[in-house]
């Protein structure tokens, strides 16, 4: 089964790009992570995947529209309808079948640990159980590709591990998850991570292949060092350079979070000191 | 050093439910501890005692050497969650209001804050909105910082941003007190407490935290049918890259499973991850 992705897609918003030649691909049976903060792109990742955004530039590969799933972010859950109500009009907006339906819908329930609360209202749910149900709607029709858009922010640990639980699950059965997080022990986890700064690729491969692709090497030191690209670790601090090694400075192995501080100093150049 | 926080001994009834019990926990000045919990544990509880909007059935809490009085909270600075700002004014109008209310200059703003005073902050992105949130809880220069999961929905430059802010504070002799769920803030502290059914649970580092706690790690070609068998024996099982984890599993006990099931794979034991030791104390 090929790849599903973005090849060089470039995506415009109101005359503004909000996505610059990214490329990601994603295959069945395997997590894609998008991460990166405020205006990085990942909704407009997520969202282009979905269908939803016509790109300026690139190829979009997506399976035909019914088989995606999409849970925008804020969960997607209507408030004002039950657990049961949510899933039930899901089903009738895909035309699934009074013979598929119920029994789909009372797998999710079990799957996601809902089916104690299936009158309960949306709005009534607790943050981790609405995200729960967002996934379960998404999940309803039995997507080949299933995109999440920040499905954990917000949610209490314990919630966070059954939503990865569900994911594990869904990408077991074949299908291909895109998520996006700003959490990176989540992208940790991932096949691939894809980290995004102002629309563009700070970089992307498996967690290792990241880590590989910093330039320069990151220092520990007990104290700041003058005009050096910098940030705090605890009460120490982190210096990144490409060059000469900062006095007082000791080789780190750096994690996933010194890498994308590092390459997004390394993107901006000299105006991000 | 100097207690800016004591609480002692505290417990807290709500009718039949004990929501604090027996908890003590100090901030003392230039140090940033982590109040670890999931939800339900009492960090917000405790948190209220601490700060005097709720009073303990039982115990002591002491907020600069004294009762936790008004007076006493006005050397508090907080950023709530949810920020707290005035989402329908602009950055201008948000940081005077509260510089009227804490009787000091509104601060000065960084040049790209500067270039978008006049905004509305519901407009705003979250990354702004959190910054503008710090410069109106540190205007005042508090004594004490209390900040409630204070990078939240931040990417990884945003986040160092902030944790400078943060350290800024410190540095200056504020205590700073974070509540948390997530590993990389709790990475930033320099102690950590974590509380679970309304008691503490585990304090220290990160490595204290976690403590002896271990995960089953299974690495196998099949790990989808590894999953599956795992998962219908009853196991917590999780997915990470194509490896498997089992939170204080018994390594025997998987091994065991899955060549049963036919499953080829190596089974080894690792320390435990951060969200895998509140799984493990949620009693999943």
């Amino acid at each position: 089964m090929s790849d599903w992705g973005l090849d060089s897609v470039t995506v415009r918003i109101g005359g503004v790009i909000a996505l610059d030649g990214v490329s990601l691909a994603v295959a069945p049976g395997e997590v894609a992570v998008v991460v990166g903060g405020d205006g990085a792109g990942k909704t407009t990742v997520a969202r282009t995947l979905a269908g939803l955004v016509r790109v300026a530039a690139g190829t979009v590969r997506r399976p035909e529209g019914r088989r995606v799933g999409y849970q925008p972010a804020g969960s997607g859950v209507w408030p004002d309808l039950t657990v049961d109500e949510n899933l039930s009009f899901i089903a009738t907006a895909f035309r699934m079948g009074a013979a598929d339906a119920p029994g789909r819908i009372d797998q999710l329930l079990g799957a996601t640990g809902l089916a104690t609360v299936r009158d309960r209202l949306g709005a009534q749910l607790s943050g981790g159980m609405r995200q729960k149900l967002g996934v379960a709607m998404a999940l309803l029709a039995e997507p080949e590709m299933l995109i999440l858009d920040e499905p954990t922010t917000g949610v209490d640990p314990v919630s966070r591990h059954e939503l990865w639980r569900l994911v594990s699950q869904t990408v077991a059965s074949g299908t291909a998850v895109v998520m996006t997080t700003t959490y990176l022990d989540e992208a940790e986890r991932a096949g691939t991570i894809l980290a995004l700064d102002g629309g563009r690729t700070l970089a992307v491969g498996t967690p290792a292949e990241v880590r590989r692709s910093l330039r320069g090497a990151v220092y520990a030191s007990d104290h700041p060092v003058e005009g050096a690209h910098q940030w705090r670790r605890g009460a120490a601090w982190r210096i990144w350079t490409d060059g000469e090694a900062p006095p007082g400075g000791t080789p780190v192995s750096p994690d996933l979070g010194d890498v994308l501080i590092a390459a997004a100093f390394d993107a901006h150049g000299a105006a991000a000191r | 050093m100097n207690a800016l926080v004591d609480g002692r001994d505290l417990v807290k009834r709500f009718g039949s439910f004990t929501a604090v019990d027996g908890v003590s926990l100090r901030v003392e000045d230039g140090e940033v501890v982590g109040l670890l919990g999931a939800n339900g544990a009492g960090k917000t509880t405790l948190l209220r005692i601490l700060l005097g909007l709720l009073s303990p059935t039982a115990g002591t809490a002491r907020l600069f050497g004294g009762s936790p009085t008004r007076a006493a909270l006005s050397r508090v600075g907080y950023v709530p969650q949810g920020l707290g700002l005035y989402t329908d004014l602009t950055v201008a109008e948000n940081l005077a209001f509260r510089a009227r209310l804490f009787g000091v200059g509104a601060p000065p703003l960084p040049d790209d804050l500067e270039a978008r005073s006049a905004e509305i902050v519901a407009g705003l992105s979250v990354g702004y909105q959190r910054r503008v949130a710090f410069l109106a809880a540190l205007m005042h220069h508090p004594a004490l910082l209390v900040l409630d999961e204070p990078t939240s929905g931040v990417g990884p430059l945003g986040r160092a941003r902030l944790w400078d802010t943060i350290r800024e504070a410190a540095d200056g002799g504020a205590g700073v007190l974070v509540t948390t769920h997530h590993l990389e803030e709790a990475e930033e502290c320099d102690r950590l407490v974590m509380m679970a059914a309304g008691k503490i649970a585990a304090e220290g580092s990160l490595v204290d935290i976690v403590g002896s706690l271990q995960a089953v790690e299974v690495e196998t070609d099949d790990w989808r049918r590894g999953l599956d068998v795992l998962g219908s024996a009853g196991v917590v099982v999780g997915l990470a890259g194509s490896r498997l984890r089992v939170p204080g599993g018994d390594p025997a006990e998987v091994r065991r499973i899955l060549e049963d099931a036919g499953v080829a794979g190596t089974v080894s034991s690792r320390p435990a991850t951060l969200e895998e030791k509140f799984v493990s104390l949620a009693g999943h």
